[in-house]
């Protein structure tokens, strides 16, 4: 494939009018930390957007920010850093699980991905915190949509379906993005030995709280014995988490609320600033899972659904490795090697049509093979086709990233 | 105010579509066509624009609903949904050649979930009911639109509502995990559920705020949140709008996001203040009220802070609530300043732009010239946190060309909102209010983009038309391409 670095947008509508001319598939890309999510894009040609970056707006007191798609993400949390402030949904940094580098990953990756962290729960998605759009459509039409502004309802919000379209819609060029303050203070109640039954009522009793738990993570003991924080590996037993954040008093008098609440449940310890901060990167980033090439799935469920769900899975493959976030409304699964289809029948039938299950890594010829996207109801991918067929109708953005576009074209 | 000129073909044959409607619903009551019977659903809370339905239709069963939608696509008639009609952009103002597709006979909550935090209802249940329902158990649904006694859920997700405390707990789109749904053909499809995010394109997302004009809501699912253990109001006055202003970003930049933190000028204070005696300070000419919740421990906090700010701003009051009854009356003054104005003023219009906060002295100074131009008196209330303005017009009606002059008076209001970086409308849709003013903010391809999202979910255009956008295109002219030249750009950038 031959890639084009891109420097302004005028080059990529330039190479979208190419693109359309001679119908050829064009690899969007930022920084390609992600390009291991989804099924393999093969196109003569790619477009780079890691070289147009910028912030272009930045106003801490209206909580907003612009900047362009191919700036990190790193560097656009240390800018935000310099005001104490933050993107609240902990963009994930997958890199290191995809086999690249740490803190590669662009802006318009994370949106374009919709990835968001642990702190989902409560924060919301990085969807959420997308507020506009600029780019160009496969139509190789410039378009924008959304705003700068915290509330906004005028017109569709077609920035829901940029976010998470990996690409395949639109080529995003400008984001703006809602960013918020940096909590004073952050802290994390652990509570060690919950067997894996009593994790999610144990995590819901928090979030039903009135302390305004900001994250719940689960892990077994062999996924904490990963972590390199001492608290977390130290004991051998599996670890509770739930994340308080907030000014000073308020995050002490939480803590010991919490610990209060938690009483008689097992053995507790708290994690304070630095290790807090990197134990939360370290669920977020799924690192448990980093080193190896084994398909691992990323599944979003109701929370009660948790144990079941992966009873179900270790029933099948007992050498699956897991853990839980999002209260439990997050499972990760890290299947063995050798099933042919990656575990993907198994863990979709396990999820019994209550939620859904990405691949989040598996080899090219998997991802090629089974669907890493769930698959949709045909009623809602005539939809999807349609959607499709109205941003990008020859098919020219990422083709086949999600669906295969023989799929697409039969449904519209 | 143009709608689409009624199709004098579907008139023609109303007595045949009545017919046909009754043989799908089972309630005899539940196909109305008596002219008195239809007068109640004529307006939503848009009240200045008034249009009869040829047919109204209140089913009970979402296979009744597909029934009715698949009908009507048959049959080349377009449909208006309606839940509680308390729209105030004139979402849900009926066709005089469509069916209003009433959605009241859902109102039952189907279940509460406190495992998964999470309550599932039918579209037609008021957004307090839903509240009501979890708040013996300690829960409340987050997003509170001022007509939350009222509005239904459905309607809310349509017009992506907002409230008071939507600065830190978001709009409609963050608190809804998912929906089932009809298409105009008569589909019936789920959106979410009860776990985080779509997969694949988020439908639930662009379904959020789309007005009625993409599929019928059937079921709701909202998450719930535990109430706060303990909330307190705090009154700042200030000499001037600019230092209310002032005081509200300087609160956010120190990073305090209060659970709410609104605001009203002179003229909403004291109307508001007759109305219901909220004991506002009346000799000043900004009013902040701002809420905080969570433990006491870090209400205080923040509570010292913000006087702090607010007195380096040039507050002249400041007071706190010492009791819930007195942190009610705060709000009470507030929530009634609708009402309030409309007591002052035989007939008053609400507007709904957004602006970049930093705008907002440039905004007042600009909306009190406008004022004076047009010779019509506005009040002032305003969502602070999050700079969504709600200026309302006062006139009278009956006085002849009144109203074209406060429509022209507000438009103006709203073009000056997107001049200076900010939108249309923050809440109350766009409905038929500002559908002709999108040009002021988008392009004709963007608006075009987003006419084929609505292409996607219903080619035929059959739901709501006339509704939000000010040219209807089809779908087939609005797929056409156009295609420029095959030559491979830029030769001299980078390639690997």
């Amino acid at each position: 494939m031959q890639i084009s670095k891109i420097t302004e947008e005028q080059q990529i509508a330039d190479m979208l009018d190419w693109a359309l001319a001679g119908k050829h598939g064009l690899t969007i890309q930022g920084a390609g930390s992600k390009a291991g999510i989804g099924r393999p894009v093969t196109t003569e040609q790619g477009l780079d957007l890691s070289g147009l970056t910028g912030v272009e707006m930045y106003e801490p007191a209206e909580l907003v920010m612009k900047a362009k798609a191919g700036t990190k993400v790193s560097e656009i949390q240390s800018l935000l850093r310099q005001s104490e402030q933050r993107l609240a949904f902990d963009p994930p940094d997958y890199g290191p699980l995809l086999g690249g580098t740490a803190e590669a990953g662009t802006l318009g990756g994370i949106f374009s991905a919709n990835l968001s962290g642990s702190a989902r729960i409560k924060a919301g998605s990085a969807r959420d915190h997308l507020l506009g759009v600029q780019g160009f459509t496969g139509r190789a039409q410039a378009f924008q949509t959304g705003s700068r502004v915290m509330k906004n309802v005028t017109g569709y919000d077609l920035c829901k379906l940029v976010a998470g379209s990996y690409g395949t819609l639109a080529i995003a060029t400008s984001l703006t993005f809602k960013v918020l303050p940096r909590p004073e203070k952050t802290r994390t109640v652990l509570l060690y030995d919950v067997p894996l039954e009593k994790a999610q009522p144990l995590m819901n009793r928090g979030l039903s709280s009135v302390h305004d738990i900001a994250a719940a993570a689960w892990l077994p003991a062999d996924i904490a014995a990963t972590c390199d924080i001492e608290y977390i590996r130290g004991p051998g037993k599996s670890v509770l988490a739930l994340k308080i954040e907030g000014p000073g008093p308020s995050a002490e008098f939480r803590c010991t609320a919490i610990r209060e609440m938690l009483a008689g449940e097992g053995a507790l310890e708290e994690l304070h600033g630095h290790n807090s901060e990197s134990f939360w990167r370290f669920v977020s980033n799924a690192s448990a899972f980093a080193g190896n090439n084994k398909p691992l799935w990323k599944l979003s469920l109701p929370p009660a659904n948790a144990a079941p769900f992966i009873a179900a899975i270790r029933d099948k493959a007992a050498e699956a490795d897991y853990f839980l976030d999002w209260g439990g409304g997050l499972v990760w699964v890290q299947m063995p090697d050798g099933l042919a289809d990656g575990g993907a029948t198994l863990v979709r039938d396990a999820l019994s049509g209550a939620g859904h299950a990405t691949l989040i890594r598996g080899s090219e010829a998997l991802r090629g093979k089974i669907a890493p996207f769930q698959p949709q109801p045909t009623a809602i991918q005539k939809i999807n086709a349609r959607i499709k067929d109205g941003f990008d109708p020859e098919n020219i953005l990422n083709p086949g990233r999600m669906y295969a576009v023989e799929e697409m074209k039969a449904r519209v | 105010m143009l709608m689409p000129k009624p199709n004098a073909d579907v008139l023609a044959k109303r007595d045949a579509l009545v017919a046909g409607l009754r043989r799908i619903v089972a309630n005899p009551e539940g196909v109305i066509d008596d002219k008195d019977d239809l007068r109640a659903f004529e307006c939503d809370g848009l009240s200045a624009y008034r249009q009869l339905p040829m047919i109204a239709v209140l089913p009970s069963t979402v296979r009744e609903i597909s029934d009715i939608l698949k009908y009507c696509q048959a049959e080349g008639v377009n449909v208006v949904p309606r839940g509680a009609g308390t729209s105030l952009s004139g979402g849900a103002l009926p066709l005089a050649d469509g069916v209003l597709l009433g959605l009241g006979k859902f109102n039952k909550i189907l279940e509460i979930d406190y495992d998964n935090r999470c309550v599932v209802a039918q579209p037609g249940v008021t957004n307090l009911a839903i509240t009501d329902a979890v708040k013996g158990d300690g829960f409340y649904y987050a997003p509170d639109p001022s007509s939350q006694i009222a509005c239904s859920i459905g309607g809310n997700v349509a017009e992506n509502s907002g409230g008071v405390h939507c600065l830190k707990y978001g709009l409609t789109t963050h608190n809804l995990l998912g929906i089932e749904m009809v298409t105009m053909d008569g589909e019936i499809i789920r959106l979410g559920g009860k776990h985080l995010d779509a997969e694949g394109y988020d439908l639930l997302g662009v379904m959020t705020g789309s007005e009625g004009l993409l599929g019928v809501i059937t079921e709701v699912t909202v998450r719930i949140l535990r109430s706060p253990e303990h909330i307190s109001a705090q009154l700042i006055g200030f000499p001037s709008s600019e230092q209310a202003g002032d005081c509200v970003g300087k609160i956010i930049g120190a990073g305090i996001i209060p659970a709410g933190m609104e605001m009203m000028d002179r003229y909403a204070i004291h109307a508001a203040e007759e109305f219901c005696h909220a004991g506002y300070p009346l000799d000043v000419e900004a009013l902040l009220i701002i809420e905080l919740d969570g433990p006491e421990v870090e209400i205080a906090h923040y509570q010292t802070q913000i006087d702090a700010i607010a007195k380096d701003c040039g507050a002249t009051v400041s007071r706190i609530s010492e009791t819930e009854e007195e942190r009610m009356t705060f709000w009470a003054g507030r929530k009634a300043a609708f009402p309030a104005v409309g007591r002052i003023s035989p007939d008053y219009m609400c507007m709904d732009g957004t602006i970049p906060r930093s705008q907002l002295p440039k905004v007042l100074k600009r909306m009190n010239e406008l004022s004076k131009q047009y010779g019509l008196r506005v009040a002032n209330v305003f969502h602070a946190g999050d700079g969504n303005l709600h200026p309302l017009i006062l006139f009278d009606a009956n006085n002849p060309g009144e109203l074209e002059k406060c429509e022209a008076f507000g438009a103006d209001i709203l073009k000056l909102c997107v001049e200076v970086g900010g939108v249309l409308t923050g809440e109350h849709g766009v409905g038929i209010e500002k559908r002709d003013l999108m040009g002021e903010m988008f392009s004709e391809e963007d608006l075009k983009q987003q006419q084929r999202l609505k292409c996607a979910f219903d080619p035929g255009g059959r739901l709501n038309p006339g509704k939000v956008f000010p040219v209807l295109h089809r779908c087939a002219e609005l797929g056409k391409m156009h295609v420029h030249n095959g030559e491979l750009p830029f030769p001299d950038i980078p390639r690997f």
